[in-house]
């Protein structure tokens, strides 16, 4: 459908038009930050505020990450282990010598590169379910990353590394500081939108998972789309652990379960899991709600496991009340 | 095909042994051999077969009804949480006292019933991804059990730990349990109309619902039934560990590795095809592969390691041979 739309609108308007069919992620959004702000008026002070962008930068990177492969009809569940692996093995390698950041960090976009090309590929070419496919490397990732350092952290993050994470660039006018993992959060995020809305790349993807075969007799290279996607997973997941590692440091359990909220979030944002519709501002705003909404659960002072459980109703709540929005529009589409 | 020749070519088919079973084999002998040239022990001595099974079993229960969700074309990631639930509340009504067995396995029954149609009904019809509503239930118990016990809770009575200790005659109890709840699997889905109608929905729905089949109760029949087998995992392990506590479930990872097992066994992903006795090979095939690595002494990272592969590889074997689109 989507497909079709940007061979007669202009690009921008497809984008515009797209925020406008999803909209509601972005309503909960604001609604969410008012009430937080009705509790803590300093919330959305550029000091605080910038602070909570920050601390959401990673899920939004991972959610962006995310959305590719489920527009085309995957799922990557991977992305958490390869976030353990990034710390652990970044902390192993690194350990604590700034001098090392540099290759480190080109070495770990490198396990990042393999692990999508092979999830990729796994998938195209052997016609193993995403699911399947992305959860065997969910196990394998997580049981080399504890083989390899030997169950417990080891080694350090040196300050550089860390940076991305916890820095702040200061003296800017008007917002005062503002750290640099906000600031690598607009880069990604403009690229994503870049790669998502305005490129070729996007508009096969979207394709692909619409129909695939439909997609393939329209001349569309769909092992190569689909392996596309998964590496571009992959790459915002190692991005994702550098900025986690810069800010909460080495943990063995720093990347657990993060792959199933970057799919909620991409969810609340309007995506269709099984594929062929998605819009990527929705997504990134789909990780800003939820982390949204662990910090006013936090504000209201629940204790900790019942953020949990609030948070399952309230994704069960969105995800339902898009689909019975879907319904009603007349758009109905199998799951 | 003529009328006559129809039922043969049924019969024939029932027949046929899934390439599963042969993977089975392969990876039973190729264990045996592996551990009597390089491991510890007898692999095939009574006592380590009886490891085996013994190991297959609490994954083993609630695959069978796991099965019944992908069946379907549906799935069920709440288990996991389900299984701490029933181990945490049946141990806590219990408190050691036998008396208060029959009401502690109504109580985790009702609980089971109750979360099943929950998760059937939000498939169904609040019409949300199987994947996001079972996904949000886990979640929902999982912060009302964290949030109400940390440790073990309570305990089983020493007479109810015979069903996970117990033998009659040279056959222990857990063996028994496994069977049944197998045996009972595999015949509602090949001898009931519970079972056609399984197949029917998940192979297409739209045809399904068309031929008057009432697709969102079979459905929803099919959580019922992925939950009730996960309440007899956790009682099962309540039993074993005598007590239960909150992370018993997750932390056998029963919600991914009983999915696995489905698939490895041979039931598509997306519905339609499949069944119990294929499920039961892929979870012995797990069992097996972790004995053999304990007897060989491999670590339990590598084991990790190489059980990722291992599903991918099974998974890959015959969805290579099927050429399924698949996402």
């Amino acid at each position: 459908m989507s497909v079709e739309r940007a061979t007669t609108t202009p690009a921008w308007r497809t984008v515009l038009g797209s925020i406008g069919r999803v909209a509601p992620v972005f309503l909960v959004l604001v609604l969410l930050i008012a009430w937080i702000t009705t509790i803590n008026p300093s919330f959305i002070e550029p000091a605080q505020f910038l602070n909570f962008l920050r601390r959401s930068s990673p899920l939004m990177i991972l959610a962006a990450g995310q959305l590719f492969v489920v527009v085309t009809g995957g799922f990557d569940l991977s992305q958490g282990s390869l976030i353990t692996l990034t710390v652990l093995g970044g902390a192993l390698l690194a350990f604590g010598d700034p001098a090392n950041t540099a290759w480190v960090i080109a070495v770990l976009y490198g396990i990042g590169l393999l692990v999508g090309l092979f999830n990729g590929a796994v998938t195209s070419f052997l016609r193993v379910p995403s699911f399947i496919t992305t959860l065997g490397m969910l196990l394998t990732l997580k049981g080399f990353a504890l083989l390899w350092t030997g169950g417990a952290p080891r080694g350090a993050l040196p300050d550089n590394f860390r940076a991305f994470g916890r820095a702040f660039v200061e003296g800017v006018p008007l917002l005062g500081r503002v750290p640099w993992a906000v600031i690598v959060l607009l880069a990604f995020s403009a690229m994503f939108i870049y790669l998502f809305h305005y490129t070729v790349l996007g508009k096969q993807a979207l394709a692909v998972g619409d129909n695939q075969r439909a997609a393939a007799l329209a001349g569309i290279h769909v092992a190569r789309v689909r392996i596309t996607a998964f590496v571009i997973s992959s790459l915002s997941a190692v991005t994702a652990g550098i900025m986690l590692g810069g800010f909460s440091g080495v943990s063995i359990n720093v990347g657990d379960g993060l792959e199933l909220q970057a799919i909620s979030a991409v969810v609340l944002g309007g995506a269709a899991l099984l594929g062929g519709r998605g819009n990527m501002p929705a997504a990134l705003a789909g990780a800003l709600t939820l982390q949204a909404l662990f910090t006013l659960l936090n504000f209201l002072g629940l204790p900790s496991p019942l953020r949990v459980t609030v948070q399952g109703a309230i994704i069960i709540g969105a995800v339902a009340y898009a689909a019975w929005r879907a319904v009603r529009a007349g758009q109905e589409r199998g799951a | 095909m003529t009328t006559a020749t129809a039922p043969l070519r049924r019969r024939a088919r029932r027949l046929r042994v899934p390439i599963i079973w042969w993977l089975l084999v392969a990876t039973f002998l190729i264990a045996w051999g592996l551990v009597g040239q390089f491991g510890r022990g007898d692999f095939i001595a009574p006592s380590n077969l009886n490891n085996i099974v013994e190991r297959a079993t609490a994954l083993g229960i609630v695959a069978v009804g796991q099965t019944f969700t992908i069946l379907v074309g549906s799935l069920d990631l709440s288990v996991a949480y389900l299984i701490s639930v029933t181990a945490v509340m049946a141990s806590y009504i219990m408190q050691g006292d036998p008396s208060r067995v029959p009401l502690a396995l109504v109580v985790v029954t009702a609980i089971g019933l109750v979360v099943g149609l929950v998760n059937g009904l939000l498939v169904t019809k609040a019409r949300i991804n199987p994947l996001i509503a079972t996904l949000g239930v886990g979640l929902v118990l999982r912060g009302l059990l964290n949030a109400s016990f940390q440790n073990f809770a309570g305990s089983v009575p020493a007479s109810f730990q015979y069903l996970a200790y117990g033998t009659i005659g040279p056959v222990p109890v857990p063996m028994l349990l496994f069977g049944a709840v197998v045996a009972l699997g595999a015949w509602t889905l090949g001898r009931t109309r519970f079972g056609a109608h399984l197949y029917a929905v998940g192979g297409d729905r739209a045809t399904a619902r068309l031929s008057g089949i009432r697709a969102d109760r079979v459905v929803i029949g099919a959580h019922l039934v992925a939950s009730l087998t996960a309440v007899i995992t956790g009682v099962y392990l309540a039993s074993r560990l005598r007590s239960g506590a909150p992370w018993i479930g997750p932390d056998g990872v029963y919600d991914l590795e009983s999915i696995a097992a489905v698939v490895v066994g041979g039931t598509l992903l997306s519905g339609g095809r499949g069944g119990v006795l294929g499920t039961i090979a892929g979870v012995l095939i797990f069992a097996t592969l972790d004995v053999m690595f304990n007897q060989l002494g491999v670590g339990s990272y590598t084991k990790q390691v190489l059980r990722g592969f291992i599903i991918i590889g099974a998974v890959a074997v015959y969805a290579y041979r099927s050429r399924e689109v698949v996402g």
